[in-house]
């Protein structure tokens, strides 16, 4: 699951993977024509688009990439760089930037791309950009009330807008491929000649097609994790799903045995959990097995994930959506928490017994209702508070 | 030699965005620039008047991030990579020579001035507004932030409502 930064990547490494990805993104600058103020500020004037057509085409597909990454489970969203919200800094630090744009006729990623094959314009720019920046910096004091101003969290577009996350990306694929129309309508009038290079060849209709069935599919399809929440309400579902349980016994076994193969998940609530907890749980909600958190816990190698909660229903329930998000093996406990304290933690003798085996397992039991609570006290002041994963710092 | 056609916008933004995808994947950040401006800008204060960077709030928050170097920054490897990038790019397309571009319309001394000042307003927009085209606006719309997509709509915008006011400098 994505982002691969810091667990699979480290921070290190990170900096040779930003080195390759600047290539990238200077390469593919150049080659669209980025390094000429010329074109940039084509837009502007309305004899030149190819900015508005790279840019949107880029923000597009990678909005409807990132959102359908979230869609299936493979990058925790709650972990990736989303810019803050600074209602008036972002306002009024765009406006300037859009005046800046058309005075210098670059922007801080051009104007590098640009000075790289030798535009000197490019490099006075570069340059007055270093005085803007010292200018912010030496009357930060000044500046900071309204930079801090306003302050909306990390908060996104379709929360603000109240619609729901698929139909914005839809929208906005919509609004790029009127744009796109619509300016070269604007770029031949201004030049008073059709560009040819812009016929709606092939491409481009494969291209805007592609873009509209992925946007119309995340419109459309439920999110993976409302959609196996939704599965799992369904009790005749989950009773009839194939997934492997623990015996209390078992469990209460492998406990007092110390088995270090083994790793409970407790989905009760938190608060329940900070009451009472078996020795080596840990505490993740239905939601947060979803998480990159739980992925990490969860994935550890030669461990055996038992998913607890109070009930047998509930219990099962985890596991089936461990078993569906992919994690090896997941059991259950039988009969849930309640049948555990029931059978073992408040074990009381039966009068009658049976045979033989029935003798030895109360035997077990007796003894597994004195040690476990006493594992369950001593556990309690070991309860390792939850590593949360930070969200990556981002942003310029 | 004539330098190579320019790469269609959109087979260029498609390549863009699958880059920034791969981007937000791997790093769980975006792409940026003016972050490594500001880099610099504190580096360069930093060797000519270190006890100066110990006193402004500024310097001292930025430089208590990055362990006392202000250079170990993401946005500085990226943006080296950038300058190599655009350099490959240039000498494939037969497009590597040192010149100064303008209109002809205006005189050399008028594009210097416009494009040192044009540079002072965007590097400091990009730091009130908490990046610039690529970090709040690119990156901003592929993760659909709020202050992303304003940024962007403000930057936009912006150079719409100035355009008509400059228009000598490019038309």
């Amino acid at each position: 699951m994505g982002p691969l930064v810091p667990d699979i990547i480290g921070n290190e490494l990170n900096f040779v993977v930003a080195l390759f990805i600047g290539i990238a993104f200077g390469f593919i600058l150049e080659q669209a024509g980025f390094s000429t103020s010329q074109k940039l500020v084509g837009l502007f004037y309305g004899y030149d688009f190819t900015v508005l057509r790279v840019f949107f085409t880029a923000g597009v597909t990678a909005m409807l990439g990132v959102v359908a990454l979230g869609h299936f489970g493979l990058i925790d969203i709650n972990l990736i760089y989303i810019n803050p919200t600074f209602l008036w800094s972002a306002l009024i630090g765009g406006f300037i930037m859009g005046l800046g744009f058309v005075v210098g006729g670059f922007c801080p990623g051009t104007s590098v791309c640009a000075a790289a094959i030798g535009k000197i314009d490019a490099m006075i720019f570069i340059l007055g950009s270093f005085f803007g920046v010292l200018i912010f910096a030496e009357g930060y004091p000044i500046f900071e009330s309204l930079y801090k101003a306003e302050n909306w969290g990390y908060v996104r577009i379709f929360d603000t807008l109240g619609m729901s996350q698929g139909l914005f990306a839809f929208l906005l694929t919509a609004v790029a491929v009127l744009a796109f129309w619509a300016t070269t309508i604007v770029e031949n009038k201004v030049n008073g000649k059709p560009n040819m290079e812009f016929r709606p060849v092939k491409m481009y209709v494969g291209l805007t097609g592609l873009a509209f069935i992925i946007g119309l599919s995340a419109f459309f399809l439920p999110d993976i994790s409302e959609a196996y929440l939704n599965e799992i309400k369904n009790e005749s579902y989950v009773n009839s799903y194939e997934i492997k349980s623990i015996t209390p016994d078992e469990l209460a076994f492998r406990i007092m045995d110390n088995d270090k193969s083994i790793q409970i998940i407790d989905v009760r609530s938190a608060e329940e959990f900070k009451k009472m907890s078996l020795p080596k749980s840990l505490s993740f909600s239905m939601n947060e097995l979803f998480n990159k958190s739980a992925e990490r816990v969860i994935t550890v190698k030669h461990k055996r994930n038992v998913f607890i909660a109070d009930d047998e229903l509930t219990s099962r329930k985890a596991a089936i959506l461990a078993d569906k998000l992919g994690y090896v093996e997941p059991v259950f406990l039988k009969g849930g928490l309640n049948e555990f304290k029931k059978e073992i933690l408040e074990f009381k003798m039966p009068e009658e017994i049976k045979t033989r085996r029935e003798a030895d397992t109360y035997r077990f039991r007796e003894k597994a209702s004195k040690v476990i609570p006493v594992l369950i006290e001593q556990n309690k002041n070991k309860i390792i508070p939850k590593k949360e994963s930070k969200r990556i710092i981002g942003g310029c | 030699m004539n330098s190579t056609k320019y790469m269609n916008p959109y087979l260029a933004g498609f390549f863009l965005g699958l880059l920034l995808l791969g981007t937000i994947y791997i790093t769980g950040r975006g792409l940026g620039a003016s972050g490594a401006i500001k880099s610099g800008t504190v580096a360069v204060v930093q060797s000519i008047a270190s006890s100066h960077t110990e006193q402004s709030k500024f310097y001292e928050e930025y430089l208590a991030e990055h362990q006392n170097n202000p250079l170990k920054n993401w946005l500085v490897f990226e943006v080296i990579g950038v300058i190599i990038g655009a350099f490959i790019s240039g000498l494939i397309s037969n497009r590597l020579k040192f010149t100064f571009e303008r209109s002809p319309k205006i005189q050399v001394r008028t594009r210097v001035a416009a494009a040192l000042f044009g540079g002072l307003l965007f590097g400091f927009g990009a730091q009130l507004g908490r990046g610039c085209t690529s970090g709040a606006a690119l990156s901003g719309m592929a993760v659909l932030s709020t202050g992303g997509i304003i940024t962007m709509m403000a930057i936009f915008g912006g150079a719409y409502m100035f355009a008509y006011f400059f228009r000598k400098l490019w038309l």
